[in-house]
């Protein structure tokens, strides 16, 4: 194989990588649409605030430190004790499912009837609130984020591409990683909506509220369940993204790439997040691959989005969505 | 009772039609537009001028500019950022390559060729709706600050990058530079802006602004009734973007004198415009106004209470302000999801009736 | 049956007019579903047609093929003797087509003023410079408008809502708002899609007024479906009865009341 081809494979591969993070923010996303409507713009500062408050604990960080220092003019940074990984976890999910609970409370259960839009900014509201709030517990700086994780190139994947095709790539274990434990954190979802009690009253919310409610589901525990499983997603694609990058604001710019993720997979599909996050990412490699020696570099930053413009001028429902289709 | 309207009739559709019907608002407004003319002039200090005022005028354009788009028309727009630039952008080339070119005549080319690269990135709207269009705004702000980075001819190959804005004069007053006096940033802004809030208030209380809005209340109908939809949104477009590339032409070429674009309008500033339409009221003139002076005002009154007045760590104060403005975007949206505007609206009804309760 | 071009004079002498508008074997579908299968009518200057049938005859995708939102896939829409080419609903209403809908479409962010005002977008002309100058000509062109709408308001008695936010009104006011819309637009063809839906019997009855009076006034030619048979066989002149997609009845209401397939499929026993 000629070198171009080696090493745009290379590039493929690792936008693959790259696209199962976005997907991983993008699943979060289809959760809450799906049961609620609502596109929740602050998906991936909630990923960043998981990846904080995750750091926090393990660090033994004390809460709203900066604050406590400004106010009363003591130094404190820390307890002094640090804390396993998996505690720090366990943890961080209480504080997640109890952050949902708050956002249903005294958000959501106010702007039940409004309009789609109105939801939306009030979603970018709150994305901006929780990352003051991120920054005001736990810090701004950047923080090394590690729940051991391996990392590294990956060994295993350059002996086998090397004997294979006479080019060892180079991947990074973390990567490969992070394709298992998407994969698992899918299989689980699917699991939970098909097989649980919970499972089927989120597909009865999302399907039709009223009729939901009348046969007696709770829609405000829908609600901080969505949230919560979302909260947890979050989690999880902080703690990926944080482990490969560190903790830091860009981490919320996230949910930006997010969206033409699921324009591409359609709103309201699991598997469409997947498959809409590996298209991003291939396809952001690859248009960067070809197209730096002709425009430039940097074309990531906007490639995504001119191709989910595309696909909204041709195809909105996307790949896997639902056709929407409008009545006088 | 001071604020009456007993035996104040209307006899004419135009004195009904009027942007302040009653006695009150009229002379208020008189007098407070003289006091902008004739007194801030000699008043206004450097220090307020540049923290505040300035940057106040210019963000009222940018606000009426977005306000027109999402608030009268219904089209959303996270690309707001992204116009600004071009507007300074196209000062920056027009005035180094038209040097003898009237400097207010080239802040207004540059919000008409804002207007048309506004109805570009506009005709996606004619297919799709809500934050999809949002997401075709984002496409905008993005590859457009690409394309002002990566492409030299924009800053006229530069090396740093930066674009920066010669020394102008506007009746032989120097209004553009390092040597401009804040008081001439102060006029033009407040000449633009005024001219400008005229404009907006004339086009929305028309056939215009009645197209734009039917097109927002319910697109279907509206073109069942005789709205041609390709015209009604993309002149929203067009006219927000006139709006919102003056206001960046203002913003580079009178305020910041330098910029770049990556830093200056980011799309953390098309959030900020953003914000300021929905805390100000969101279809409302006078909403525009509140929206900017507020979030104009909010961080300077933060940085002199907490950072000198408590000594507080700037960013410790900046993150407050980041969670105040996003809270108060949540509060808004559930109390009085028209904002400031239908608050003070609603201020002024018990007004008219006070002392009595109703 | 009139099968004669020539106008002639009703008994209580409103003038009705030549043919203005044939539908020509109308044949619309939805994917797989036939909504409208076939049907013939015309519609004369001046008179009051009715479209009646069972709910899901198809009567409203009728009236949205009149006004142009849907294109039928066979037969021809001829108005004023030209058979009209598909186009954009909005330019249908720019030949002098008004309608009102069934669940009431206002815009719900505008006062009944400026909704009404929105009925004459179609005819109010001063260009865009014109407006945001506000020049004389632009100034001067919205009090006409004024006017014209004024006169509509007072038709309709509702000049003590005028202020009033749409979205505030109850639903009788709002079906006579929505018919004020259409009004100002001094249409050619009204066309009314359930006006009386949701009404008490006195609401009707000031509804059945308003429509004769604008016929009578303005001698517009009107469309209506109605399910109230009492409304219906008082007010029109002809009517055409549609079920499942078919037409199965078209005349005056004495020899609709009478046919024996329109009797079997709606109205149950034969109708005093």
């Amino acid at each position: 194989m000629s070198d171009t081809v080696l090493f745009a494979l290379e590039a493929a591969l690792n936008g693959l990588t790259v696209g199962i993070m976005y997907s991983l923010v993008a699943l979060g996303f289809v959760l809450i649409f799906k049961a609620s409507g609502i596109f929740n713009f602050a998906q991936g500062v909630m990923a960043l605030f998981a990846a904080l408050t995750l750091v926090g604990f393990q660090q033994g960080q004390v809460p709203f430190a900066p604050l406590f220092n400004a106010l009363l003019g003591t130094s404190i940074h820390e307890f002094g004790w640090t804390l396993p990984s998996l505690l720090a976890i366990v943890l961080t999910v209480a504080v997640m499912v109890a952050l949902a609970w708050l956002i249903e409370r005294l958000v959501l259960k106010h702007l039940v009837n409004q309009e789609p839009i109105i939801l939306f900014m009030a979603t970018i509201g709150l994305s901006y609130f929780l990352e003051g709030l991120g920054d005001i517990m736990w810090g701004a700086e950047v923080k090394r984020l590690d729940v051991g994780i391996p990392q590294g190139m990956s060994a295993w994947v350059d002996e086998v591409t090397y004997n294979l095709l006479g080019y060892g790539f180079y991947l990074d274990t973390l990567n490969l990683w992070a394709l298992v434990i998407a994969g698992v954190l899918v299989t689980a979802l699917v699991l939970f909506s098909q097989y649980t009690k919970q499972g089927r009253a989120l597909r009865a919310v999302a399907d039709d509220h009223q009729a939901a409610l009348s046969v007696g589901i709770s829609l405000r525990f829908i609600w901080v369940l969505t949230w919560s499983i979302a909260g947890i997603v979050a989690l999880v694609a902080g703690v990926m993204w944080g482990s490969k990058s560190g903790v830091q604001f860009s981490l919320s710019l996230i949910a930006l790439k997010a969206l033409p993720v699921l324009i591409l997979g359609g709103f309201t599909s699991i598997p469409g997040a997947i498959v809409g996050g590996l298209l991003i990412g291939v396809g952001e490699k690859l248009f960067d691959f070809f197209m730096q020696p002709i425009i430039g570099g940097a074309t990531e930053n906007w490639f995504a989005y001119m191709l989910a413009l595309l696909f909204l001028l041709f195809r909105p429902q996307g790949l896997f969505g639902e056709k929407i289709i409008e009545r006088v | 009772m001071l604020y009456r309207e007993a035996g104040d009739f209307k006899t004419s559709y135009a004195s009904d039609n009027q942007t302040f019907p009653i006695r009150f608002d009229r002379a208020a407004y008189w007098v407070a537009l003289g006091f902008a003319f004739l007194v801030m002039p000699f008043i206004l200090g450097d220090y307020w001028a540049n923290a505040v005022v300035v940057p106040f005028l210019i963000y009222v354009i940018a606000a009426l500019g977005l306000n027109i788009l999402i608030g009268y028309c219904g089209q959303l727009s996270l690309g707001t950022a992204a116009f600004m630039a071009v507007g300074a952008y196209a000062t920056f080339k027009l005035t180094t390559s038209f040097p003898g070119l009237n400097i207010y005549i080239v802040f207004l080319l540059s919000g008409v060729v804002t207007a048309g690269v506004g109805v570009l990135f506009g005709l996606p709207s004619l297919k799709i709706k809500g934050f999809y269009l949002a997401v075709a705004t984002l496409a905008a702000q993005f590859f457009l600050i690409w394309l002002f980075t990566r492409v030299s001819w924009f800053y006229n190959y530069s090396p740093t990058g930066q674009i920066s804005m010669p020394e102008r004069t506007m009746f032989g007053i120097t209004v553009t530079g390092a040597a401009a006096s804040s008081t001439a940033v102060y006029m033009t802004c407040l000449i633009f802006a005024v001219a400008m809030a005229w404009m907006a208030r004339n086009l929305t209380r028309g056939t215009v602004g009645r197209k734009w809005m039917s097109i927002r209340d319910m697109d279907i109908a509206a073109e069942i009734i005789g709205v041609n939809p390709l015209i009604a949104k993309l002149s929203a477009f067009a006219v927000s973007s006139f709006f919102v590339g003056v206001a960046g032409a203002l913003m580079f070429g009178v305020y910041l004198g330098a910029a770049e674009a990556g830093e200056a309008f980011g799309i953390n500033k098309s959030f900020l415009v953003l914000f300021m339409v929905i805390i100000g009221g969101l279809g409302s003139i006078l909403g525009s106004f509140l929206g900017a002076a507020f979030l104009v005002i909010l961080p300077v009154l933060l940085k002199l209470v907490l950072v000198d007045g408590l000594g507080w760590p700037t960013d410790l104060a900046r993150h407050l302000e980041v969670m105040i403005i996003g809270a108060l975007i949540v509060v808004v949206l559930i109390a009085e999801p028209h904002g400031m505007a239908a608050l003070w609206r609603t201020i002024k009804e018990k007004l008219r009736l006070w002392p009595f309760p109703h | 049956m009139l099968d004669t071009q020539e106008g002639y004079v009703t008994a209580d002498g409103r003038q009705i007019g030549g043919v203005v508008m044939e539908l020509k074997n109308i044949t619309l579908r939805f994917g797989g579903v036939e909504a409208i299968k076939n049907i013939s009518f015309d519609i004369r200057t001046g008179e009051i047609r009715a479209i009646i049938g069972p709910n899901g005859a198809g009567k409203s995708s009728m009236l949205n093929v009149i006004s142009g939102f849907y294109n039928p896939q066979e037969g021809d829409v001829i108005y004023k003797g030209y058979k009209r080419p598909r186009m954009r609903p909005y330019q249908v209403a720019r030949m002098g087509i008004a309608r009102t809908f069934q669940n009431i479409a206002l815009f719900e962010g505008m006062t009944v003023l400026d909704n009404i005002m929105t009925g004459r977008m179609n005819i109010m002309k001063s260009g865009f410079l014109a407006q945001a100058m506000w020049w004389g000509k632009a100034a001067r062109e919205e009090d006409e408008h004024r006017e014209k709408v004024e006169k509509v308001i007072d038709f309709l008695e509702i000049q003590h809502i005028r202020k009033t936010p749409v979205a505030r009104l109850p639903y009788g006011l709002k079906k006579r708002v929505e018919l004020a819309r259409a009004l100002a637009a001094e249409p050619q063809i009204l066309l009314l899609d359930e006006p009386m839906a949701g009404m008490n019997v006195e609401e009707k009855e000031d509804m059945s007024r308003f429509i004769l009076d604008v016929n009578d006034e303005f001698g517009t030619t009107i469309v209506l479906i109605e399910h109230d048979m009492g409304v219906v066989m008082d007010l029109s002149d002809r009517v055409v009865v549609m079920d499942y997609g078919k037409k199965i009845g078209d005349g005056t209401p004495d020899e609709v009341r009478n046919n024996q397939d329109v009797i079997d499929a709606y109205l149950g026993v034969a109708h005093e």
